[in-house]
């Protein structure tokens, strides 16, 4: 059975995971477990103390199910109650979060795909640009992030779109050059095929140079999307951590709240594993109807 | 005035750069050096121009000669943020995180139930954002480089695991078949074939991780940090307005990145010169 044969090893490595850090929360949460039981006065057995490392208030390392407990009364149990866009509900802060990353990621693909055609058709700006374009992903671009939040806060604009900016610039580059490296994917004499039916720009670029940059494309659309995401909380740190997922992860390290900040990082990693998994979801439609194998 | 000066600028160098690009030497490795600097330059000059043009402040956006001016006179501080931000936080993640992740790949090599089981969970965490990892870290390893190091490693380590496993599986089976009638055992036909045969994977992955790498050290800056670093630099010279040291800091992280990309892809070129992507450039 080769589903079988798929999943059991993924599910054995999970299970190891999760071995792993249920121990190393006992090992984490030890020292607080005995001093409290010695100020108390009272021995702890072996059971006793494992049992107090999982479900201390302010662990060092929260155990997982405290995790999946807390991610589950911040959005399940709170939409159930029906204040799922109350402040203290991850499904308010995941959206504020989502909402930027969405748009940033579109603007961003959108010039990035305009920016490519342009390259692939105009040779100075292939020569000025792409060096460029390449360079820029050695470097950290995520560093201009608090300076964009506040100049533009500085200037009256703030909320969701800075944001969004940051989170254009980062998609934009991995799209730019994923899609020169697509619109340049087709051979040489599939485009001489396409000079003998006396094809126009136009037509070559709608009918060969795109449909043959679709697999590029979606790739590129993947690692823009999980930068999207970064950037979105990124960005959400320097404004004084009001809303977002980056917000809840910065005053839960203000106050000391682990299980907080464990929560929020689960809830934005959910959110990227859903993301990315959408966007493969209709790459394998798109590639399928194309009649390409992934 | 100034807006003649940035339209005349502009105008020059599309000019230059087309001349050279349709021109005679359009294909020749100086102009293809050329053409992106006189590209670059164009965007300095005209930046400085319009900001002085619209007498745009300061503390939104400060013309390059300013930047430069503080970059010129503020070396020392950018060196200590250097040293403590790259040095001491993105560099020892990642000798620890990419050489952890490289010798686990070899471990797990041997068992296809292992590679099979933490391809997909590493493919996965790969495209999971770690960094929001960085105030956890900072919780546990304190405020100093410690920390910044250990979110780089857990940003590095799963590109890398995942690449160096991909790298070793580079080989065919011809070839293993070959090894195994000169009867080479397991280290010999791992040092002389396979590992030789991963690099270009391997190097990939080194790639990668050097930008996530100086990410992961900036960003953990700016949940706290002691007062230095390239990260603590930037947030809070952006509180203070002073946006020509922020743009100081960020010449000096591109720079850093771009130097550090560029040294991993001179030692792959002398290791892995025989391989058909590095071959037929020179």
């Amino acid at each position: 059975m080769p589903m079988m044969n798929r999943i059991v090893p993924i599910i054995t490595i999970i299970a190891a995971i999760i071995v792993v850090w249920y121990a190393s929360a006992v090992l984490m949460n030890t020292k607080w477990a005995t001093d409290q039981a010695a100020r108390k006065g009272v021995e702890l057995t072996t059971v006793e103390l494992i049992k107090d490392t999982w479900s201390q208030d302010r662990p060092r390392l929260p155990a997982p199910h405290q995790v999946l407990f807390d991610l589950w009364k911040s959005t399940g149990e709170m939409a159930l109650k029906g204040k799922a866009f109350s402040k203290r509900s991850l499904i308010y802060h995941g959206w504020i979060t989502l909402s930027s990353t969405l748009l940033g990621f579109v603007i961003g693909t959108l010039a990035g795909i305009l920016l490519a055609i342009g390259i692939v058709y105009n040779r100075v700006m292939d020569m000025s640009v792409m060096p460029w374009a390449i360079t820029s992903q050695t470097i950290p671009i995520l560093a201009i992030a608090p300076m964009i939040i506040v100049v533009l806060n500085s200037i009256g604009i703030q909320g969701l779109i800075p944001k969004a900016i940051i989170s254009a610039y980062l998609s934009f580059f991995p799209v730019v050059v994923g899609m020169v490296k697509g619109l340049r994917s087709p051979t040489l004499e599939q485009l001489d095929l396409l000079t003998t039916y006396n094809a126009s720009r136009r037509e070559q670029l709608w009918k060969l140079r795109f449909p043959s940059s679709i697999s590029y494309l979606f790739t590129a659309l993947k690692i823009g999307m999980a930068a999207s995401l970064v950037g979105a909380i990124v960005g959400e740190l320097p404004t004084g951590a009001i809303q977002g997922l980056g917000a809840r992860m910065l005053t839960g390290s203000y106050y000391g709240q682990m299980i907080q900040m464990w929560s929020a990082l689960f809830a934005a990693a959910i959110l990227a594993a859903v993301l990315v998994g959408i966007i493969s979801m209709i790459q394998s439609r798109v590639l399928g109807r194309l009649g390409i194998q992934l | 005035m100034w807006f003649v000066i940035a339209f005349v600028i502009w105008a020059l160098g599309f000019w230059i750069n087309h001349k050279l690009a349709n021109g005679e030497y359009g294909q020749s490795r100086a102009t293809r050096i050329a053409i992106p600097t006189i590209f670059g330059l164009t965007i300095l000059f005209v930046w400085e121009c319009l900001v002085r043009g619209f007498d745009v402040p300061m503390v939104i956006l400060p013309p390059p000669t300013a930047i430069a001016v503080r970059f010129g006179t503020s070396l020392d501080i950018l060196w200590i943020d250097f040293v403590q931000t790259f040095i001491k936080g993105a560099l020892s993640g990642y000798v620890i995180g990419c050489g952890s992740a490289f010798i686990i790949a070899i471990l797990i090599d041997g068992s296809r139930f292992l590679k099979k089981g933490l391809l997909p969970v590493g493919n996965f965490i790969a495209a999971l954002p770690i960094v929001g990892t960085a105030p956890i870290f900072v919780m546990w390893f304190g405020f100093d480089w410690q920390s910044k190091a250990a979110v780089v490693v857990a940003m590095v380590f799963f590109p890398m695991l995942v690449n160096t496993v991909q790298g070793l599986a580079a080989t065919n089976l011809m070839q293993r078949d070959l090894m195994a009638t000169y009867s080479a055992n397991y280290i010999q036909s791992l040092l002389k074939l396979r590992l030789p045969a991963a690099m270009p994977a391997v190097f990939n992955g080194l790639k990668v991780a050097t930008t996530l790498a100086l990410i992961g050290a900036i960003v953990a800056e700016f949940f706290g940090s002691p007062i230095k670093g390239m990260g603590f630099r930037i947030s809070t010279e952006v509180g203070k307005l002073g946006l020509d040291m922020v743009w100081a800091e960020i010449t000096v992280a591109a720079i850093a990145g771009s130097a550090f990309y560029g040294i991993v892809s001179i030692i792959e070129k002398a290791l892995t010169f025989w391989h058909p992507s590095q071959r037929g450039h020179a």
